[in-house]
């Protein structure tokens, strides 16, 4: 069995980002458990209550967090290829950027106007006013086809008023 | 068997009705449309395009989706073969060879012969539904809900632990997917789960939204932060689109085969096409009389693959229409899609909307027969769809998903849910995590917990029910296996190795 084990290169052993996973797990394990202990007593007759298939999950949780602290200290977690971070995070404030300007009443063109351009740029795109008024064409053309022809409702803001 | 073939005559005087003939078209050319832009394969394809179809009836709408789905697995070949970005893990190995044949310049015989096959194999396995269909329903029917609860957690085995990489990953993310099937009410008993206190988790996290999130906006977010080290090239289609005599010769037997392989592998609840397209790649790789061409571009390394591919696909539908048990991401969204319209696919469904179930395996044949006439003449227009630069793309796709996501929920949380879904799916993406159990265990969870309640109210509590049956402790026994069966197939593996 040694020898299957050293079949897999990739991983260094104790990579911290198994113990990153695992405590994520164990986060979440402890949530479920959590909640299910805030949960009324089984009912008699049925055998199980609601709470059971809770306590289910949080204990599967906790085992395969401290199976990711086994494989972390084996070196068997896989290291990633190299990532552009800002590329990332560019898109991620796209994204928050929608989600803003939908709560706040600003309506659907804007959002996705937002969303189109930041995207683009996290792709390498340099020109992000004209991805921009793409955004904002291909917003209104979604926005018309979507409400009128399919009759879905979609936020509406000031620019969706006028239509 | 007569039944059947009347059931079937049934369902094409539905499906051939002209707005239903329509629905498919729409469905197939939007499936194929999707489905050709990179990175995108026939789950996600149907997640974003599930809201166009919110608003019709639901026969409609099903039968577009039969169009969506089949559409969306052709277009997805196609991109495997021009740029060498597999959409799901089925159809690596037909980019494996498809990608060397058109470097080769063969790429028109690659794109017939994969079409073609999908054809063939989609036709073929769509009978066989349509034959043992009725048969499992008849089976189904006699099924109490320890044997569904059992059916269940065999499917849970075989999508996230038996064949992945590791078991370790796929169980993390089936449990994360079963945790996020606890959200909400309870069905049985009104009690809220995991809700926090936000309104809006109540009804329980959609599955579109964790499936957009994790497969469009993980993808988009993982594609970016590659951008720099692993730049993408389209190859162009040279030379004859049509097969010689010798690719027809070369192809056929691969095609048959692949059909062999898939609709069965693919009607188990097991899951996933990875299996049979990769046995009938080793297949067609021992038989073949031009073992020299593998690795390089060998016909037969498309032709096989891609028919398994289509034939597990459509043996997927099986027990999602019989037994209501999706054992793939795609089909847990079809199924979702199914659910939107109050339907639940079952032995009952059969009964109770005959018309619906038979138009929509009708439909399959009518989907299948438009894909093999309008993808190759309208290969040309495909091509292009792949040339969309990459930035405005990856925006379009997102401003997609954002779209389907509100128009399904009107609200900022479920936004903020595809957002989070979507950095989850990026950070599974690096660390190899498979995300269609997840995404399996979204929707079956719940349905288990339920079988599994309702059986021990059944028996007052008491454990033993669960494997009284003899066909639910026949599933647990095969599970607890499966379950075991990764390690032996390593040591197997390792011992071929050796031998080589």
């Amino acid at each position: 069995m040694t020898q299957q084990e050293d079949d897999r290169p990739e991983g260094r052993r104790g990579d911290p980002v198994g113990f990153v996973i695992a405590a994520g797990l164990l986060a979440l394990a402890a949530a479920v458990a959590w909640d299910a202990s805030g949960m009324g007593a089984v009912s008699s007759y049925a055998g199980i209550g609601p709470s059971a298939a809770s306590w289910t999950v949080a204990a599967a949780l906790t085992a395969l967090a401290l199976g990711t602290v086994v494989s972390a200290v084996r070196g068997k977690i896989p290291v990633p290829e190299p990532s552009d971070h800002a590329a990332v995070l560019t898109i991620l404030a796209g994204i928050a950027g929608m989600i803003a300007i939908i709560s706040f009443g600003g309506g659907f063109i804007p959002a996705m106007a937002v969303l189109f351009g930041l995207t683009a740029r996290g792709f390498g795109r340099r020109a992000l006013l004209t991805d921009l008024g793409i955004g904002v064409a291909l917003g209104l053309f979604v926005y018309l086809g979507f409400t009128k022809l399919l009759a879905l409702s979609l936020p509406q803001g000031p620019i969706e008023h006028l239509f | 068997m007569l039944d059947s073939v009347l059931a079937l005559a049934q369902g094409f005087s539905v499906a051939l009705e002209p707005t239903k003939l329509l629905f498919a078209l729409i469905g197939v050319f939007l499936g194929t449309a999707v489905g050709v832009l990179p990175g995108i394969g026939p789950a996600l394809t149907v997640a974003l395009l599930l809201p166009v179809t919110f608003k019709l009836d639901p026969t409609g709408s099903l039968i577009m989706f039969a169009g969506i789905y089949y559409g969306g697995m052709y277009g997805g070949s196609t991109t495997s073969i021009l740029i060498n970005t597999p959409g799901e893990s089925s159809s690596m190995i037909t980019a494996l060879e498809g990608n060397k044949m058109a470097k080769a310049g063969r790429g028109g015989p690659a794109l017939a012969t994969a079409a073609i096959g999908s054809f063939v194999a989609g036709l073929i396995a769509t009978i066989g539904l349509a034959l043992f269909a009725p048969w499992l329903v008849e089976i189904a029917i006699q099924f109490g809900p320890a044997d569904y609860f059992a059916l269940m957690i065999l499917a849970f085995v075989t999508v996230s632990a038996t064949f992945g990489d590791s078991p370790l990953r796929g169980l993390t993310s089936l449990f994360i997917g079963l945790m996020l099937g606890l959200v909400g009410l309870d069905a049985l008993s009104g009690q809220a789960r995991l809700t926090f206190g936000v309104p809006e988790l109540l009804d329980g996290i959609e599955v579109t939204t964790l499936a957009v999130g994790l497969f469009a906006v993980g993808e988009a977010l993982y594609v970016a932060s590659r951008l720099k080290h692993a730049p993408e090239t389209i190859e162009p289609v040279r030379g004859s689109l049509w097969m010689t005599k010798e690719d027809w010769k070369r192809s056929w037997k691969p095609w048959l085969r692949g059909t062999a392989l898939g609709f069965p592998i693919g009607s188990l609840p097991a899951g996933g096409a990875e299996i049979p397209t990769f046995l009938s790649y080793t297949i067609e790789k021992r038989l073949t009389k031009h073992p020299e061409e593998f690795g390089k571009g060998a016909i037969e390394g498309v032709a096989g693959p891609e028919a398994a591919n289509n034939a597990s696909a459509a043996g997927t539908l099986m027990p999602l229409l019989t037994l209501g048990l999706p054992t793939s991401a795609t089909a847990a969204i079809l199924l979702a899609g199914f659910q939107q319209y109050g339907l639940n696919p079952g032995p009952l469904l059969f009964a109770e909307k005959p018309d619906l179930v038979w138009g929509l395996i009708a439909s399959l044949f009518i989907a299948n027969v438009m894909l093999v006439v309008l993808n190759l003449p309208l290969i040309g227009l495909w091509v292009r769809l792949l040339a969309i630069p990459q930035p405005w793309l990856y925006a379009g796709i997102l401003v997609f998903a954002a779209m389907g996501t509100i128009a399904a929920n009107p609200s900022p949380v479920e936004l903020i849910m595809l957002a989070v879904f979507g950095l989850l799916g990026f950070v599974m993406r690096r660390y190899d995590y498979p995300i269609a159990p997840m995404v399996v265990g979204l929707i079956l969870g719940p349905m288990a917990e339920t079988q599994l309640r309702r059986a021990l109210q059944i028996s007052l509590g008491d454990p033993m029910a669960l494997v009284e049956s003899p066909l639910a402790a026949t599933l647990l026994a095969i599970a607890a296996l499966a379950l075991v069966a990764p390690l032996i197939f390593k040591g197997l593996s390792r011992f071929k190795a050796e031998e080589d």
